[in-house]
């Protein structure tokens, strides 16, 4: 009945909405139930985006109980703190420098880099997380996402 | 595991995608978040969908389809079914020989909205059948459904979402669903479909009694659940509230509604009578508690404090342990605002500059409304700031009044601004009046749909455009301006401080296509043009 809780939260604009969907896909696609939500509407206006996911056998409410968050994936630097009450004990943070950005083929992946930083800590083998970044993007940028992703997967700093 | 009947769907997605299945001839309405993505997929997915000025008409052109015999499909959110309760609340009489769904996306906790009004009161003040989906998959299912109820009982339908269900993701399995079952085609009834006292009187009765065989059908019909658990407590529940009542009571029993209007009464007083403490979770208003206290069935009901927001799983859990201290403040975000480089701070200088009081609209530029300009001085509702700034002008003092400007954007003018020009003409204050149309040639807010005033259709092709400074003069406005103001407002600001204290009637529109549509709408173009000329050269 376990059920893994994830919060993604960046400003409009950095590939949160994105981010999540991967997640969710790759999850489906691992044979979880998955349940993702987000607001948005006025997101272009530069305020602060926020998606949960949750997967596992069973999943009821879309929205992730506050204080209950297993993974925290925060996209700004200023969104950190704001977020860290949500985590529950022990629960993980993957802040904007657990990757090193400078590395990047494009700076447009740095959401799929931290994904990357999560795929190691969530039950979702690596080949699905493959998959659902090759569905969610146009085949040219292929390339660039998966380079993003093994940086974040293999040479995260530790946090 | 993957196949092509199980696709991770939004709410909106899910209601799009049953609506294609069921054939439904034509799908249209007004964009408005939570609402916009359901037309979008539909016409993405090859459906026929339209924009339409606002939710009135859209509401109009589905039901003289439903009356031609087709599948019609109409989209709002929830302040859009103000605009299209007039024809609603009659539709319900005339009823429709096709199916019309028409879903009303609800807001509660305004993520993007100025009121959370809880439109489950129009299924009961309307007598318009309401389906409430909880879920993704229940958005194509109950989409399903409406159709079928629709066309059954020869009624429109109302679908009604909330922000957490349409844009809430899951694994959605679709079918096959079935066809429309005859072509459109149109037979006189007069007495059915034209609504003037002496034929409006007895469709009211037939609506009545419409009604009651539906009720009776619904303590039957499979929409409402029973998941059985244990007895010493039993939530009555609906829309986005199951999920999160599943969740924070696992071992309760549950009355799962899903057809909330006429509601199936008998089903809900033997529910209530297996279980120790009954309870009401319902998202909003007390709607389903206040009929079923007044059927004199003894439930309880949350506290005031959770009429506001959403719930989610927390708040259940304290509705449930009757708990109403104080809720921890949620995660504070940044606001939105206007994106750097955007015109309209240039114009909201100049306003601030000539101490102007501006009667708003709904758009980008009702972020004028906040830090660091603070030019709003009200906004209500989409083209509410024509009105509203005729009305201060009519009764202020002059040298009050000459400050009064009204601020509308060019598709919430296309929406309801129109109207208001004509109130102008023929009702003019004695200081005259300015209204500054803000045309950034798309409805920039919701996501750059386009509208009457692009002269492009959904799909980005080209149609009939409305010219706003045509019509400002074809109704008789003497000083009608066009200008681009985003590289220099000294000349706007000339203008508007002579139009402000000239007496007379002045419309300046500004006209500079959004910075972040921009590209995309010369790419329309060209790709306009080319069809053009191969149409020429075939």
């Amino acid at each position: 009945m376990s059920v893994t809780n994830i919060i993604i939260t960046g400003i409009g604009g950095q590939g949160v909405l994105k981010a999540a969907g991967i997640i969710a896909d790759a999850a489906f696609r691992c044979g979880f139930k998955v349940k993702q939500s987000e607001l948005h509407g006025m997101s272009q206006r530069g305020g602060t985006v926020s998606s949960d996911v949750r997967f596992g056998r069973e999943v009821f409410s879309p929205m992730v109980p506050g204080g209950e968050v297993d993974f925290l994936v925060v996209f700004a630097p200023g969104q950190v703190e704001v977020n860290r009450p949500q985590l529950r004990a022990g629960g993980g943070l993957i802040a904007p420098d657990a990757v090193d950005a400078t590395k990047l083929t494009t700076k447009q992946s740095f959401n799929v880099a931290l994904l990357g930083v999560l795929s190691r800590q969530v039950d979702i083998p690596e080949p699905f997380w493959l998959d659902a970044i090759r569905a969610a993007f146009p085949e040219k940028t292929h390339a660039a996402n998966f380079q993003a992703f093994a940086l974040g997967r293999n040479g995260a700093v530790a946090a | 595991m993957i196949d092509s009947n199980n696709k991770l769907l939004s709410g909106n997605e899910a209601i799009a995608l049953a609506a294609y299945h069921a054939g439904v001839a034509l799908g249209t309405g007004y964009p408005g978040t939570p609402s916009t993505e359901i037309l979008e997929s539909f016409s993405a997915l090859g459906g026929r969908a339209q924009w339409a000025p606002n939710e009135k008409v859209a509401a109009e052109v589905a039901l003289g389809a439903a009356f031609s015999g087709a599948r019609a499909l109409v989209t709002m959110k929830h302040v859009g079914l103000n605009v299209a309760a007039d024809p609603l609340f009659t539709a319900t009489y005339t009823g429709c020989d096709g199916a019309l769904v028409i879903v009303s996306a609800d807001d509660p906790g305004m993520a993007s909205s100025q009121n959370e009004q809880d439109n489950r009161r129009y299924a009961l003040a309307a007598g318009v059948p309401m389906l409430e989906p909880a879920d993704a998959q229940e958005a194509y299912d109950f989409t399903a459904a409406a159709i079928e109820l629709s066309e059954r009982w020869k009624t429109p339908v109302l679908l009604r979402m909330v922000t957490r269900v349409c844009h809430s993701k899951e694994v959605v399995t679709s079918r096959p669903l079935p066809p429309p079952p005859a072509a459109p085609n149109f037979e006189h009834n007069f007495k059915a479909r034209v609504m003037i006292p002496a034929y409006a009187r007895p469709a009211h009765r037939r609506l009545r009694a419409k009604l009651s065989d539906i009720a009776a059908w619904n303590e039957q019909c499979d929409l409402n659940r029973v998941i059985e658990g244990d007895s010493a407590l039993g939530i009555i529940t609906s829309s986005a509230a199951y999920p999160h009542a599943r969740e924070a009571a696992p071992t309760a029993s549950f009355l799962k509604l899903g057809l909330t209007y006429p509601l199936p009464m008998e089903k809900i007083r033997a529910f209530a009578a297996t279980v120790k403490r009954c309870i009401v979770i319902e998202e909003g208003d007390p709607y389903l508690t206040e009929a079923i206290c007044a059927a004199g069935i003894p439930v309880e009901t949350k506290p005031e404090i959770y009429r506001f927001g959403e719930l989610n799983v927390a708040r259940v859990r304290r509705i449930l342990a009757g708990d109403t201290s104080p809720e921890l403040a949620p995660v504070g975000g940044m606001p939105p605002q206007l994106c750097p480089g955007c015109w309209y701070g240039h114009i909201f200088d100049v306003l601030k500059k000539l101490d102007c009081l501006v009667a708003g609209d709904i758009g980008c530029y009702t972020l004028g409304a906040l830090p660091p300009w603070e030019v709003m001085d009200a906004v209500v509702c989409m083209g509410a700031s024509v009105g509203v700034g005729l009305g201060m002008r009519h009764v202020l003092p002059p040298e009050q009044a000459q400050r009064v400007v009204s601020v509308i954007g060019d598709s919430t003018f296309v929406h309801s601004g129109m109207t208001g020009l004509a109130e102008m003409v023929y009702n003019p204050p004695p200081t005259g009046h300015v209204v500054i149309i803000l045309d950034n040639s798309a409805t920039a807010m919701t996501g750059f749909q386009e509208h009457a005033g692009t002269g492009r259709t959904m799909e980005h092709e080209q149609t009939g455009k409305i010219s706003f400074e045509d019509l400002g003069r074809a109704l008789g406005i003497k000083n009608v301006h066009v200008t681009d103001p985003s590289r220099d407002t000294a000349p706007f600001e000339k203008l508007l401080k002579d139009s402000l204290t000239n007496n007379q009637l002045n419309l300046i529109i500004l006209r500079r296509p959004c910075l972040l549509i921009v590209g995309k709408i010369k790419g329309y173009e060209r790709a306009n043009a080319q069809g053009c000329s191969q149409v020429q050269a075939a």
